[in-house]
């Protein structure tokens, strides 16, 4: 592989490392504050896609505004799935609150099939992300410069929300203590369903980036990536903000190269996440995210 | 111990028997659509209660079953297929030595699926019980996407995503039934044996386990290993049922299936995970009308695929919000409990007569 | 050589000394205690015995064998069992199950053996129900063998714990905090109980306890740690008199 060849993977690799990243952020924001997978988060992410889909084709809408609309309307689905499906099963054991997620993850899917119809549809890439550069023999979409630039400015507004404002103290707080945090005349409740908001809103601009990249969208398309991200932000340490980006971007990295290095193995790159993922755990047990017996 | 152990161990017998008469019958005179149903049954029985294990009754919340059925299912489909069947199926690339020669009876076939869904689940578990909760879930759900991912690229074993063909349609409800019977006999049994009081402690507490002696992680291994065995033999079954196998049919969803039946009829209950598979496996079949075209005087409702699947997540949710402990929590079929209840309506019929 | 010894045993939890070189040995028989205030680090003393803890420094002997760094269940194996501060049942399951789960450890029959009901694993089976009734008898419970665990009382959930203890067969018995909650009378009996099955079954015990009134009854010795370091030790006469644990412990009650 020379220069030229490896640039061109390592941009490749960032620009899907990033949506990993931020894919991955929600999944990271709660569990640190529930210590809840959140199955249904690659879900959300494919119900973003399709607010913005639904609001360029049937309302016309330019698509800057259907972008932001699709944003904040999946925001809202964020809330109301914390509110009908998570906080009636928040004081149940863990388990519930697991099979739960895996409930809600099903339902959008198979409600997005019924809605949606299960074929694919082509994704509208606006001109302005459609342009290819081209660079000492190095070509690519201007959008992969896109990506990592839109994504990290994401990060900067999130973990500034969560290190400088009063609900990010909270949600600090609960992550480290909710009994404790409710004591203090905290409404955790609000701050849960800012959380998830925040993460769902994240998760969909990460699938609208996603439906540019790759501009085919159906009801199932939020499951691998959704794993991936889960596993992104098992690799950064789930609960770090930062790290879940790192975390995206080393695995975006290790599948683009992988496949660059090794193109007879690219059938197996959706493996290359929990391949990872078992090694972390064989190598590393309690390292990044074991938990200790309980005393 | 019991002062009816003799009694329940004939109305056990005498149950089986007027099950089997009934299987007979059934097979007899049922249309073939009804028999598959009743075959579909037979089969998740097996499948939910070997789940169940493992997430009820030792509370090792896992998500791999469709890993341990896809195992079993190509293990017995490479060993019934004849030689001459799998050289012609295997067109891209041929199929490697020695599943090119090997061919085996259908009992030896299944036999070796669960024998080797059995190491693999050892083997896993290895991997996986280091550690708990959440993380179990996601890594054995990880395990599961991974034997597909490497079941559609290991084109000389798999034959890939072309999958398996024209399989001997060896399966009928003895099997089915049969296999469900053996595992709901080992299953039963063993968790009312020290071992299976074991698992309950670890699925309680850890911790206090450990305390007391017990080798958590030998019992989830234990648990896990059996389950593997029962869901790797009903993968063999399943293949020879419907008689094509291919990746795409070891989904994630498998396993969704049987997490609603394990949750529906209570996580732990063997016997709620036998209710709730006959009522899922024929539900899913009732409710097969909502996808269809529905008209109601002059009001059209078109096809909707996928509304089944909505209906049942749905009710995945309701349960774990509303009624968390399912048909049977974690209590038990007993025939001291029906001796009693009969024993009741007679005393009540007697009086009002 | 010892009964039982902890040498130099120090814990740390990042830059948290939880326990500082802590020393003490047993001798067989004897009942002793362990006290000190809220945090001092007596419950990690009791963890890193029991094996739920590896010890940053120091080895911990236990009839002529190097424990730490061995998992629980091995350590309860060995001979030393354990209760827990907060009661920890296994809710769902009957009393006598409880107890009978303890003998599990010593079952030589294979699950195999077990599932088919072998001759070996129906004596063995049988062996664990009488000797799960024979103590349930001893601490007063066997009357309730079929209740669910969870519908005893506290004070008979404690009976309880310390049964399923014993089960196991120990020499060593580790009792953290077993009259927390009690009503005098309750604590009275407890005195008793701890002393007759002590003395029926060759037991060494060591005890946490808040409550001085039964720690001095009770213990033949005692050793009291703040903040993780040992600040006195001796008989109860000797404890109640010493300056340092009245200014550290007693002072404040």
């Amino acid at each position: 592989m020379d220069l030229a060849q490896f640039s061109q993977q390592l941009i490749n690799g960032i620009s899907l490392g990033s949506l990993y990243g931020i894919i991955a952020i929600g999944y990271t924001m709660v569990y640190g504050i529930l210590r809840l997978i959140n199955f249904a988060h690659g879900d959300v992410m494919m119900m973003g896609c399709f607010f913005a889909y639904y609001g360029i084709l049937m309302f016309s809408l330019p698509w800057q505004f259907s972008f932001i609309i699709a944003i904040a309307l999946t925001a809202i689905l964020g809330i109301i799935i914390d509110r009908g499906a998570y906080r009636p099963v928040r004081k149940a054991p863990r388990i519930s609150a697991l099979i739960t997620a895996i409930g809600v993850s099903f339902l959008l899917e198979n409600a997005g099939i019924v809605v949606f119809g299960g074929r694919q549809k082509a994704f509208f890439r606006p001109e302005m992300f459609d342009s290819i550069i081209t660079f000492h023999g190095i070509r690519f979409l201007n959008l992969a410069i896109y990506v990592p630039i839109i994504t990290l400015t994401l990060l900067g507004i999130i973990l500034l929300i969560i290190y400088r404002t009063k609900v990010g103290r909270a949600m600090r707080c609960i992550s480290h203590d909710m009994e404790t945090t409710r004591l203090m005349g905290v409404d955790v409740n609000r701050v849960i369903a800012i959380t998830f908001a925040m993460g769902s809103a994240a998760a969909a601009a990460g699938g609208i980036l996603w439906a540019l990249k790759y501009p085919q969208i159906n009801p199932l398309m939020g499951i691998i990536p959704g794993l991936k991200a889960f596993v992104a932000a098992v690799l950064g340490g789930i609960g770090n903000v930062g790290g879940a980006m790192i975390g995206g971007l080393i695995l975006g990295l290790a599948e683009i190269m992988l496949v660059a290095i090794r193109p007879d193995l690219s059938g197996y790159r959706d493996a290359i996440a929990f391949g990872i993922l078992i090694i972390i755990l064989l190598f590393r047990p309690t390292g990044l995210f074991g938990e200790k017996l309980p005393e | 111990m019991d002062v009816h152990h003799r009694r329940n161990q004939i109305l056990s017998i005498l149950a089986i028997g007027l099950g089997f008469v009934l299987l007979y019958l059934a097979q007899k005179y049922l249309t073939s659509y009804q028999v598959r149903i009743l075959n579909n049954c037979g089969l998740f029985i097996t499948l939910a209660v070997s789940y169940n294990l493992i997430n009820g009754v030792t509370g090792q919340f896992s998500l791999e079953p469709n890993a341990f059925v896809a195992i079993g299912a190509y293990t017995s489909a490479l060993l019934t297929l004849s030689p001459a069947e799998k050289a012609m199926s295997f067109i891209i690339e041929p199929i490697i030595w020695p599943l090119s020669v090997i061919q085996t009876p259908f009992i030896i076939s299944l036999l070796a699926a669960g024998i080797v869904t059995a190491i693999f689940g050892f083997l896993m578990g290895f991997a996986v019980f280091r550690v708990r909760g959440d993380y179990l879930a996601i890594v054995t759900l990880g395990f599961g996407e991974v034997v597909r991912v490497v079941a559609n690229n290991t084109q000389t074993i798999t034959n890939g995503p072309l999958g398996l063909k024209a399989l001997a349609p060896y399966t009928n409800v003895w099997w089915t039934w049969g296999l469900a019977l053996i595992t709901v006999f080992y299953v039963s049994r063993l968790v009312r044996t020290s071992y299976g009081m074991a698992m309950k402690a670890v699925k309680y507490d850890e911790a206090a386990a450990e305390a007391v002696g017990i080798n958590a992680f030998r019992h989830k291994m234990l648990a896990f290993t059996s389950s593997a065995f029962f869901e790797g033999i009903g993968g063999g079954l399943l293949a020879h049922l419907i008689t094509t196998i291919s990746p795409t049919l070891f989904t994630f969803f498998l396993t969704f299936n049987l997490l609603i039946m394990i949750v529906v009829g209570g996580l732990g209950s063997t016997t709620g995970a036998i209710i709730a598979a006959i009522l899922v496996t024929w539900g899913g079949e009732f409710l097969r009308f909502v996808e269809e075209p529905i008209n109601i005087f002059f009001i059209h409702i078109p096809a909707v695929p996928g509304m089944r699947m909505v209906i049942f997540s749905l009710l995945l949710v309701l349960m774990m919000i509303f009624a968390r402990h399912g048909i049977m929590g974690t209590r038990e079929f007993s025939w001291n409990w029906v001796v009693d209840r009969m024993n009741g309506l007679k005393f009540l019929l007697r009086n009002r007569g | 050589m010892d009964f039982f010894a902890a040498k130099n045993l120090t814990m740390k939890f990042g830059g948290l000394v939880a326990v500082n070189d802590f020393n003490i040995t047993l001798k067989r028989g004897e009942i002793v205690g362990l006290i000190g205030p809220n945090g001092a680090g007596k419950t990690t003393v009791f963890n890193m015995v029991a094996g739920y803890y590896e010890p940053t420094e120091g080895t911990i002997t236990f009839s002529k064998n190097i424990i730490n760094g061995k998992k629980a269940n091995e350590i309860t194996k060995l001979g030393i069992a354990r209760t827990f501060q907060n009661i920890r049942l296994f809710t769902e399951l009957s009393v006598i199950e409880n107890v009978m789960i303890a003998y599990h450890c010593r079952v030589k029959s294979t699950f195999l053996g077990a599932v088919l009901r072998f001759p070996l694993y129906r004596r063995e089976e049988k062996m664990m129900h009488e000797g799960a009734m024979n103590i349930l008898e001893e601490v007063g419970l066997a009357s309730l063998a079929k209740e669910r665990s969870d519908s005893l009382p506290y004070g008979q959930q404690r009976r309880l714990e310390i049964a399923r203890a014993l089960a196991t067969g120990p020499e060593l018995l580790l009792l953290d905090e077993p009259a927390a909650g009690m009503n005098p009378q309750e604590t009275q009996d407890l005195v008793d109980l701890v002393i007759r099955i002590r003395d029926n079954h060759g037991l060494t015990v060591f005890l946490i306890e808040h409550d001085m009134k039964f720690v001095m009854q009770i213990c033949e010795r005692m050793k009291v740690i703040d903040y993780g370091t040992t600040i006195a030790e001796g008989t109860p006469e000797e404890i109640q008199n010493n300056e340092r644990v009245i200014k550290a412990y007693l002072g404040e009650a």
